[in-house]
């Protein structure tokens, strides 16, 4: 106990720095991810059948594989396969190739969200909106876009608390998250080795973050609990 | 002369014949009571009326503009629908208010986006702002809500959340009001309050076409009943007529479902 605590100053300091790259990849992925989400989302309620035939079939493959091997794949493939490895050595290489994944990965997920949104409105509010003279896009902006962000915080809250601990994954390129600054010191690093509990203590840093995520977005559920 | 002209609308949804050749003018300060059983074509006509839905043949004409025409796509451009709809105002069964504003923003909002859309808004737009505010009160007090002004649609009865709809459907002047069956979603404590307030545009001379399943109402209020059937006009006329003395032996079943209840 006496050493946990002698080792204390040292492990925080690594994980904190650990932790900012955590945080540094989940708000990219969402800063990202929502409106690409959006885009496809669009694209597979399409008219124009083989542009949402092919939305679809890209949700499939990336709903259906894990995001481990997509992290792998969109990591080591340009350089090992295509010998053009595009990512770039270093840190900030690694950062760019889970960013992309990650924003490819939720953005395919939340665009099921965002339809599920749209499709939920009753089409009665269109053409309400219609019989009153707006535009399309008044319609969207002024009437249907609150009622589908009204339908869609609950279940992208889930997302968004999935994606804190999915940010974990980056790991597996060996981007330096704060899993990999925990594991540093089982290794070895700073004087400190053979020490699992740092890699335990991160599961705090998970836990405070997803609990402030939590009253966040049930603030905003509440908010809109104005209007049915 | 006639406010609204309709020639030879067709429409066929898939294969069904919805409406097969209707015709029928409209005077001003008309009221017009359409009935007929369910899938009549009573709703896709006015469904036609107010664009919502493309007639595959026939013309339609509002104080002798066309408005529509199957055979000059001129007429037909999507751009301009948007300002032809304005002609008309529909107020829909389920009433389709907008969750998220207050009653008063409800009739105010279609109304403010088109004074967004003049030339000269940003100049007088307090003015505006100040004129479409009062206009939106005086319907709500005409519609006997001036005290659920701030309410949400959530917050209101049914037969309340349908006259805030015809409020919003009055805020913007139409030429023709149309109602599609606006009780039908309300129980029969609620429809009366309803029908009043419809009943008070008549009186005032609104130009309305009225598709009901209440029959008195339809004679009472109306000018002239039209009975539809299987996507055609069978029979139409004077209220007294058509439902004391129906010409067609289908009318008179139809109706006498309804007066032995």
């Amino acid at each position: 106990m006496e050493l946990i605590l002698e080792q204390m100053p040292i492990v925080i300091r690594a994980l904190n720095v650990g932790f900012l790259q955590t945080l540094k990849l989940f708000f990219v992925t969402l800063i990202g991810a929502f409106p690409l989400g959006l885009v496809i989302a669009f694209g597979s309620m399409s008219k124009f059948k083989p542009l949402s035939y092919f939305t679809k079939f890209i949700v499939w493959i990336v709903r259906g594989t894990p995001l481990m091997i997509q992290l792998l794949i969109i990591y080591y493939f340009p350089g090992l396969v295509l010998h053009n490895p595009i990512w770039g050595g270093g840190e900030t290489g690694r950062f760019l190739a889970a960013a992309v994944s990650f924003i490819i990965n939720y953005a395919c997920y939340f665009s099921e969200i965002y339809r599920g949104g749209i499709q939920g409105i009753p089409v009665g509010q269109t053409e309400a909106g219609l019989v009153l003279g707006m535009t399309k896009s008044q319609i969207f902006f002024k009437v249907t876009l609150l009622q589908m962000i009204k339908r869609i915080v609950p279940p992208m809250s889930n997302e968004i608390i999935t994606l804190v601990k999915d940010t974990s994954l980056a790991r597996i390129i060996a981007l330096q998250e704060i899993i990999w600054a925990g594991q540093a010191f089982m290794k070895g690093s700073q004087g400190i080795s053979g020490a699992i509990w740092p890699l335990f203590f991160t599961a705090i840093y998970y836990l405070i973050c997803n609990g402030i995520l939590t009253i966040l977005l049930g603030a905003l559920e509440k908010k809109l609990d104005y209007f049915r | 002369m006639s406010i609204l002209e309709v020639e030879h609308i067709r429409k066929t949804f898939e294969n069904t014949k919805v409406l097969e050749d209707i015709s029928l003018s409209l005077d001003k300060g008309q009221v017009v009571s359409i009935i007929g059983s369910s899938g009549s074509g009573k709703t896709t006509l006015l469904r036609c009326l107010n664009f919502l839905e493309r007639p595959d043949h026939g013309i339609i004409r509002v104080n002798g503009e066309t408005l529509f025409d199957s055979d000059n796509p001129a007429t037909q451009r999507e751009s301009e629908i948007r300002k032809k709809r304005l002609h008309f105002g529909l107020v829909f069964q389920s009433f389709n208010l907008f969750p998220q504003y207050t009653a008063m923003q409800n009739v105010m909002l279609a109304r403010e986006l088109l004074a967004k859309e003049m030339p000269d808004y940003k100049a007088k737009k307090k003015e505006l702002q100040s004129e479409i505010e009062e206009e939106a009160v005086s319907l709500l007090k005409q519609m006997g809500l001036a005290d659920r002004a701030n309410h949400y649609p959530h917050q209101l009865s049914g037969g309340q959340c349908q006259r805030v709809a015809i409020a919003r459907a009055l805020a913007l002047k139409p030429d023709i009001l149309c109602f599609d069956e606006p009780t039908s979603a309300l129980d029969p404590e609620l429809t009366g309050e309803v029908l009043k307030v419809i009943k008070e545009l008549a009186d005032k001379n609104t130009t309305m076409i009225i598709v009901t399943h209440e029959m008195a109402f339809a004679r009472d209020v109306a000018n002239h009943v039209i009975f539809m059937d299987g996507g055609h006009i069978l029979e139409q006329g004077d209220p007294m007529q058509v439902f004391e003395n129906p010409r067609e032996e289908r009318t008179r079943q139809f109706l006498s479902r309804f007066t032995q209840e």
